[in-house]
């Protein structure tokens, strides 16, 4: 009895551990793709590994975001922020918000979320509608305020039937705007040090490209 | 050979686990939203149906009596964690929509229902021809319901768009438009059986 129900999960751990071993790589490009696909879509061209440089930033208010710089060059062209709210109808949102470097959002895409098929759900179309900017996010300026919707005295159309996926989905927005801006600050401190050492390099380059062009 | 293909639609209609025997219906009213959602989980139900119910039927000798039962269920789990794997790995955007229903299939009540009554007791030819015939029949069920559902609430099928959006009931995506469906389709099937 006991060995016949050992010998089972024996070979039945064997054959897991083979499939796993199998589908581990597919499963972490899979993932990795994802990533790279959401950040790609929300922020300006780039030329970097956004994933690789990824580091966390406080909001301020007690936790802190997953931010993925683009760069361009070696300058920043904009933050992808994994930002995240608890308040949707069925929980947990997490949302992927690109920043420009003057605090325009250049686009969002929504990760995960449970809202409602149909109501809360239409939140990955609603607020990029270019034709409604009444309802549209994208190249919102932040820095004139945080977004809010129409009923809470703000200016952005909360979809239909769904004021509390709405609200949700701003506080997100709001979030990451607020750890996007922490970013700016560090980022241009470590900017200023990078640029005392860059000339140098500048001008090593520029004479290796002359020396070749003879 | 013609046992077999007996055993094969009895699986899909008379024993119709959703309409019939009314049998694993948590996946069944859950992951039918839409008819892509519906076809997936039964085929991916399918496949744990038609191994397990083949290895059980092959170690139906070896195993005792006592512990039979969490001996299926280390062999369903086993096959379920598979294709787990597998959707993660292949297709990533239809694992995410079945999310938890897919572990589920390991409580899935129609899986361990045909080792206990069939495979323990059959051959495993005749075992894998009732796991295509229950999972066909499963498939079916859902697909159906999946394709009501979805062309009663959003006015597609298969994201095929039949008539505009704004003439779908969105109950029918919910909740609540499952279990009226899924009476509906019942009364339907049992109507043309009974003829």
């Amino acid at each position: 009895m006991f060995l016949s129900l050992s010998l089972i999960c024996l070979t039945v751990a064997i054959l897991l551990a083979q499939v796993n071993k199998m589908t581990a790589t597919p499963i972490a490009e899979a993932k990795a793709m994802k990533l790279q696909g959401a950040i790609s879509e929300v922020v300006p061209e780039f030329d970097n590994d956004p994933a690789a440089e990824a580091f966390t930033m406080a909001t301020g208010q007690g936790d802190s975001l997953l931010v993925y710089p683009a760069k361009r060059g070696n300058e920043i062209v904009g933050y992808a922020m994994n930002s995240y709210t608890n308040n949707g109808f069925s929980g947990n949102i997490q949302l992927m918000v690109g920043f420009d470097m003057e605090h325009r959002i250049v686009n969002y895409a929504v990760l995960q979320h449970a809202e409602t098929p149909g109501l809360g759900s239409k939140m990955g179309e609603w607020f990029r509608d270019e034709e409604r900017p009444s309802r549209s996010v994208i190249g919102r300026d932040l820095s004139a305020g945080s977004l809010a919707v129409s009923n809470d005295g703000g200016d952005i159309d909360a979809i239909t039937a769904s004021t509390i996926t709405s609200r949700a989905f701003l506080e997100a927005v709001n979030r990451a705007y607020a750890a996007y801006l922490k970013s700016m600050s560090e980022q241009s401190a470590i900017q200023t040090e990078t640029t005392k050492q860059l000339p140098d390099r500048e001008i090593l380059t520029e004479q290796e490209g002359g020396a070749s062009n003879e | 050979m013609n046992k077999n293909l007996k055993v094969l639609v009895n699986g899909i209609i008379k024993e119709n686990p959703i309409f019939v025997l009314l049998l694993g219906m948590c996946p069944t009213l859950a992951t039918t939203s839409s008819a892509i959602n519906g076809m997936s989980m039964g085929l991916a139900t399918m496949f744990v149906l038609v191994c397990s119910n083949a290895v059980i039927s092959m170690l139906k000798n070896v195993i005792p009596d006592m512990v039979r039962i969490p001996a299926y269920i280390v062999v369903i789990a086993t096959f379920v964690t598979i294709i787990e794997m597998v959707m993660n790995a292949y297709v990533p955007a239809l694992a995410d929509s079945l999310g938890i229903f897919i572990p589920l299939i390991v409580v899935n009540c129609i899986v361990l229902g045909r080792a206990e009554s069939f495979a323990s007791k059959n051959g495993v030819i005749s075992s894998v021809f009732d796991g295509v015939g229950i999972g066909l029949g499963f498939t079916l069920a859902l697909t159906l319901l999946g394709a009501v559902r979805e062309l009663l609430g959003t006015g597609r099928i298969f994201s095929l768009g039949i008539y505009p959006e704004e003439f779908g009931s969105l109950i029918f995506v919910l909740a609540p438009g499952a279990f009226i469906a899924l009476g509906y389709l019942i009364a339907i099937f049992n109507k043309l059986q009974r003829n």
